[in-house]
């Protein structure tokens, strides 16, 4: 076995790895870019070396220095976890030549499955069932519907050397080709260089189910059974399961051999998924390989009982497959939610920010979760902007879904948007949940169908959310002043109380929320033992206790409601029973300040990089006149004149990058009369 | 320390029509504070709030920290003087928290006769000044007043306790190093002009405040020019050129939030000296006192019923228990101050007042505050007592009570006649603060005893002239004095002209004196002096 490895990788697969290296007693040597310095992979191995800059071009995808990182620090294997340069032939290459192993297969392996067209080709030849497809090197026009005619409607086309979605069609009628043909082509030049094309057999309701094989460099072969991924969104995966809901023991058998066929046809040795999509009646056809460690892996594990990265490991240090296919047992059913910052209501854009409040489920037999990031880090655009993954086992699939959605309630996540409100959506839907039932309609145009349902359009604030907040605010303010009084120099005196006492009258205070573009107010009247709260919608009494950690016991109108509300700055984040919602606190004396300093210039809301300069400076313009425009996650975002004025500095020209807050340019607002 | 025990039944019927009588005056006081809390009515209201300016009540609230008490001063000063027509006398003041820092805050109400100054607006801002000079409260000036109100300017522009006073305050306060910081929020014309002038630091809002000498009227007027009073004396004027003002604030809440910031950069801290335990609320609920009060006020009884309902755990250790008791003495505990309690108990004797005297004289040894629980109906008289010496046992008290110089607080809770006023810590004994119950009483003597003296004197005089008094003229003599000195012996008589610092509800007696403690001790103990003791 190795003493020391370099892990190729950031965020929870280097923290995956590292904890099973450290279990076997393996000595771990991080690579990190400028934006992990302080990430946690870096923190749990036991040395680290920095490779570049954080665009990941500059560091974990520059496979020259991270070799040349692992030849420094004495390591004697690589191990790429998944995407960055995990199937990538030459760094594959490059580190054997380095004297280093490679933890995953040969670059050959690599290579043969890099390429979808040759891959069929091999997979063909070695038996494994191929979905019925024009693979030829020929783009003549007529070839191709001559091919699709025989392959029969409707088809789909996709870009010989393409993924993600982009350059591909589906061709309902024969009339419909030649257009699809030409416009797949232009999609596929401009998204791969190559513009080549094949054509394939659509399958209407497909599944995509995944075989986990592993093979030894003694030559053996065998799989760790099937994983469910259907649940997809634009070809993201967004739940994982195992054992696939259906699957039957003579369909898995097959499946299995078809995997172990296919990765011996190409030499395999390690870890990999053979991808297969399977039609309704449950055919099933060769899709693609993955010779990595994939992101759901770990619901085989759940099943199996069996750490995939140690056989990766040991595999790769020249051992035999520590099992035949007889001793691997399946047991149970798992379940994999991938948690993202990302938003679901824009199209799943992702979301940058600081993870200011972040609690998991508490792990247990049932519940793990994967995670490479910790309370106060960032989510940066430099990166996948995923939190963690939440996985769940129990004994049978209803239960293993009880598991996903209590999970789900605790997991708790403050200071940016995320996908869980939209997972637990999905986790309740008959269509998944009834799936290894007639009932259920799982395939991967499952979350397209049900969007509307899935993807609820942003409710404003009820009243109890509302009340939550009001009542923390208040019980936040009450802790701040004990606080403050138990260190004053006079600790016992009543001006310290917070019940707005006033003679011979009752006082209320009125608190203001910014609710997406509403503003919601609730009047606080105080009372003996706690408030009447004037909501939208009610009126309640309310009381209750806020401990540090933001945790609200809170009693409304008689009934005990529970919450925990996170507080940055202004932003008050409510997440209580039915999911999470974000405010604002509307500080009047705040707000009045930020007028004041209008004149101080305007800031960068977020990273990114400013695409056009509308303004030059001297410039007067009109409040709202566009003056800036910045790109950052895909979207453009306008800075606009917060008055009427003039533009007396511009520091940033288009084409510059600008992190967050960065003082754009200097405004002087027009005095008014 | 030995805790009272109560001996009321609140389920007596006694105790259920106490308290019913006392309830109803408390709700009365509750109704007449919050229709002043009106101010100048709805029209002058809603164009004030029209103007975009925050009402004055809400420019306290936005200025003091959230929901931190306000013990407002005599908010029903002017009740039923001026025709009723100037609520709280146009002024709002009271002690508040801002940036957890005790602040006297003194605002005009401009929706009350343009904030124009009244006479007891002059002495209601002049009290506000006081205390705040005798506390050491950092003062806020939410200045929104068309000064002196001219047809009463005798009577509030030329005396020593006039107009002028104020800003001779702001001169001496500044001086002794109590903040004074002025938010201009409307218009400061004339004398006015000196409140934000004569500031440590000022604040002035756009397009409301103003401040100058002679407004655009006096300046046409004078010299012909016409100019706008956003010009003359605007926000942006002061700031930027003049330098009458210091900060430009966009408005009312900005202002506001300005001066919370000028506070927190006062740099003080309180320190407190007193031996000062956790507090401990009283074992018996102070809303109880409703039915220890009998409604006839000629009915003893027993005044640690009340103690044992406004000091901490009511534990009051009592000093000569055995001597002269119907004063009671005794060290207790309010908010876990240490505070010396001086109660009547009954009418005064030479040996309660000796007792008092002496321990006045321990309290200001020790540095403990005082608190005098008022209900006297005045020193015994008679042949006896006069010959026993009860003038020169009273003069010991009542120049005990004058020269003690621990804060002292006064509660009138019932009778407050005659040389007891002065024995017990009358407004002329310059308590920190004075506070009425809402059945107190107060005047020379009770209006009974009045109408008999003057009719006594008067059968004496006719008498002498050879006349006869019928019992039914004697009547007829007697009935309007009765009525002359219930009314102006009534709480709102005496709280209209700012013989006090308000009328509290008697449930929060303890509250208001933890208040007026708390607030009290941002001033350093002083040592005491005691004048001749007449032996």
């Amino acid at each position: 076995m190795f003493r020391k490895i370099l892990i190729a990788n950031r965020g929870e697969i280097a923290c995956r790895i590292a904890k099973t290296a450290k279990r076997l007693g393996i000595r771990t040597v991080a690579v990190y870019s400028d934006a992990d310095a302080a990430a946690p992979h870096v923190a749990l191995c036991d040395a680290a070396r920095h490779i570049g800059g954080p665009a990941p071009r500059d560091s974990y995808l520059n496979g020259p220095r991270i070799v040349a990182a692992a030849r420094q620090s004495g390591a004697e294997a690589v191990h790429p976890g998944y995407g960055f340069l995990s199937e990538n032939a030459e760094f594959a290459a490059l580190c054997r030549e380095a004297g280093l192993v490679f933890i995953g297969p040969p670059p050959s392996a690599i290579r043969a499955m890099g390429s979808k067209s040759q891959a069929k080709e091999i997979m063909g030849a070695a038996g494994v069932p191929l979905i019925p497809g024009y693979h030829g090197e020929s783009q003549d026009p007529e070839i191709l519907r001559r091919a699709a005619e025989e392959i029969g409607y409707p088809v789909l086309i996709k870009a010989a050397y393409g993924g993600g979605g982009r350059g591909m069609r589906v061709v309902e009628r024969p009339a419909e080709l030649s257009a699809a043909l030409q416009s797949a082509k232009r999609e596929a030049a401009a998204a791969f260089g190559n513009d080549r094309l094949l054509l394939e057999k659509y399958l209407s309701r497909p599944r995509h189910i995944e075989l986990q094989v592993f093979a030894d460099q003694q030559g053996s072969t065998l799989h760790l059974f099937e994983r469910d991924c259907s649940v997809q969104r634009r070809h993201q995966k967004v739940l994982e399961e195992a054992p696939a809901p259906g699957m039957t023991a003579q369909r898995r058998r097959q499946m299995g051999e078809a995997a172990v066929a296919a990765a011996r046809a190409v030499g395999y040795v390690g870890a990999g998924t053979v991808e297969f999509i399977v039609d309704s009646a449950g055919e099933f056809y060769f899709m693609e390989m993955n010779t990595r460690l994939q992101v759901e892996h770990p619901v085989t594990e759940m099943i199996t009982g069996l750490d995939l990265v140690e056989w990766q490991l040991r595999i790769a240090a020249g051992e035999p497959l520590p099992l035949s296919q007889e001793q691997i047992a399946l047991r149970g059913h798992a379940i994999e939610a991938r948690v993202y910052a990302e938003d679901p209501g824009r199209d799943f854009l992702p979301a940058t920010g600081r993870l200011d409040h972040l609690r998991f489920p508490e792990a247990s037999p049932h519940v793990r979760v994967d995670a490479g990031v910790r309370e106060g880090d960032a989510i940066t655009v430099h990166y996948d902007p995923m939190i963690a993954k939440l996985i769940v086992w129990d004994e049978d699939r209803d239960a293993a879904l009880r598991r996903l959605r209590g999970a789900l309630a605790e997991f708790q996540v403050a200071g940016l948007v995320t996908n869980l409100p939209f997972l637990a959506a999905v986790a309740a839907h008959p269509a998944f949940a009834e799936a290894h039932r007639e009932t259920g309609g799982l395939d991967t145009g499952l979350i397209d169908r049900h969007r509307d349902e899935l993807i609820p359009l942003p409710r404003p604030a009820d009243d109890s959310v509302l009340a939550l907040a009001a009542l923390s605010e208040l019980l936040r303010v009450d802790r701040e002043v004990a606080a403050h009084a138990a260190r004053s120099g006079d600790p016992t005196s009543p001006w310290h109380y917070r019940d707005g006492w006033r003679l011979n009258q009752d006082h209320c205070h009125a608190l203001q929320f910014k609710d997406g573009e509403q503003i919601r107010r609730v009047t606080a009247h105080f009372r003996r033992n706690g408030y009447l709260l004037e909501l939208p919608e009610s009126t309640v009494e309310a009381a209750g206790e806020l401990d540090e950690a933001g945790r609200l016991t809170a009693t409304l109108g008689g009934a005990v409601a529970r919450a925990t509300v996170v507080r940055r700055g202004g932003e008050i984040t409510v997440i209580g029973a039915d999911g999470c919602h974000a405010l604002t606190l509307h500080n009047p004396w705040q707000q009045s300040m930020e007028e004041e300093d209008l004149g101080s210039g305007l800031l960068a809301p977020m990273p990114g990089t400013v695409i056009r300069v509308g303004v030059a400076a001297g410039e007067l313009v009109e409040k709202g006149a566009p003056l800036m425009v910045l790109e950052a996650m895909k979207m453009e975002h306008t800075l606009r004149a917060p008055a009427d004025g003039r533009v007396t500095e511009i520091f940033f020209a288009a084409g510059e990058q600008v992190a967050e807050g960065a003082q754009l340019l200097a405004f002087e607002a027009e005095a008014k009369p | 320390m030995s805790v009272l025990v109560s001996k009321l039944n609140p389920r007596s019927a006694e105790f259920q029509s106490n308290r019913d009588v006392l309830a109803a005056l408390v709700e009365d006081l509750r109704a007449k504070t919050a229709q002043v809390a009106e101010g100048g009515g709805a029209a002058a209201r809603g164009k004030h709030v029209a103007r975009g300016k925050l009402l004055p009540r809400d420019r306290v609230a936005a200025l003091l920290d959230v929901g931190s008490p306000f013990l407002e001063l005599s908010p029903l000063a002017a009740w039923g003087v001026y025709d009723n027509q100037v609520p709280s006398a146009g002024i709002i003041t009271g002690i508040g928290q801002i940036a957890g820092r005790e602040c006297m805050v003194i605002a005009n109400d401009a929706t009350v006769k343009g904030g124009t100054y009244f006479p007891l607006t002059v002495k209601k801002h002049l009290r506000a000044q006081e205390i705040a000079q005798a506390n050491r409260l950092p003062c806020i000036y939410l200045v929104d007043s068309g000064g002196a109100n001219l047809p009463n300017q005798d009577e509030v522009f030329p005396d020593r306790d006039h107009f002028g006073r104020f800003f001779y305050n702001q001169a001496n306060l500044s001086a002794q190093g109590i903040p004074q910081i002025a938010v201009v929020m409307g218009s400061c014309t004339a004398g006015g002009a000196y409140v934000p002038a004569m500031a440590d630091e000022s604040i002035i809002v756009r397009q409301q405040g103003t401040i100058f000498l002679g407004g655009p009227p006096l300046v046409k007027a004078a010299t012909g020019e016409v100019v706008t009073a956003e010009e003359l004396g605007g926000a942006d004027v002061h700031t930027r050129i003049s330098g009458v003002a210091d900060h430009f604030a966009f408005s009312d809440v900005h202002a506001l939030g300005l001066a919370r910031k000028a506070v927190g950069n006062l740099n003080s801290r309180k320190s407190v000296t007193l031996d000062v335990k956790p507090s401990i609320e009283p074992l018996y609920d102070p809303a109880e006192i409703y039915g220890v009060i009998p409604t006839d006020t000629r009915k003893p009884y027993d005044i640690r019923e009340v103690i044992a309902r406004i000091v901490d755990g009511s534990e009051l250790d009592e000093f000569k228990q055995r001597y002269g008791a119907t004063l009671v003495c005794g060290f207790a505990r309010i908010f876990g101050y240490p505070v010396g309690i001086v109660a009547n108990n009954g009418i005064l004797f030479s040996e309660s007042a000796l007792k008092g005297a002496h321990f006045i004289e321990l309290c200001c040894q020790r540095g403990i505050p005082l608190v005098f629980l008022q209900n006297i109906t005045g020193f015994m008289v008679g042949k006896k007592y006069e010959a026993g010496g009860i003038a020169k046992d009273g003069a010991k008290l009542v120049t005990a009570v004058a020269c003690a110089k621990v804060p002292k607080f006064t509660v009138i809770l019932g009778g407050s006649f005659g040389a007891g006023n002065y024995g017990m810590c009358g407004r002329a004994y310059s308590p920190r603060f004075l506070w009425m119950w809402p059945n107190a009483r107060i005047s020379v003597m009770g209006g009974e005893q009045a109408a008999r003296v003057l009719a006594q004197v008067r059968r004496d005089g006719l008498e002498a002239a050879g006349k006869t008094w019928r019992p039914e003229e004697e009547e007829a003599f007697m009935a309007p004095l009765r009525a002359q000195y219930e009314a102006q012996g009534h709480p709102y008589y005496a709280t209209a002209r700012l013989w006090d610092d308000g009328i509290i509800d008697p449930a929060d007696t303890r509250m208001v004196l933890g208040l007026g403690l708390s607030a009290g001790l941002n001033a350093p103990a002083e040592p005491t002096a005691f004048g001749v003791f007449r032996m």
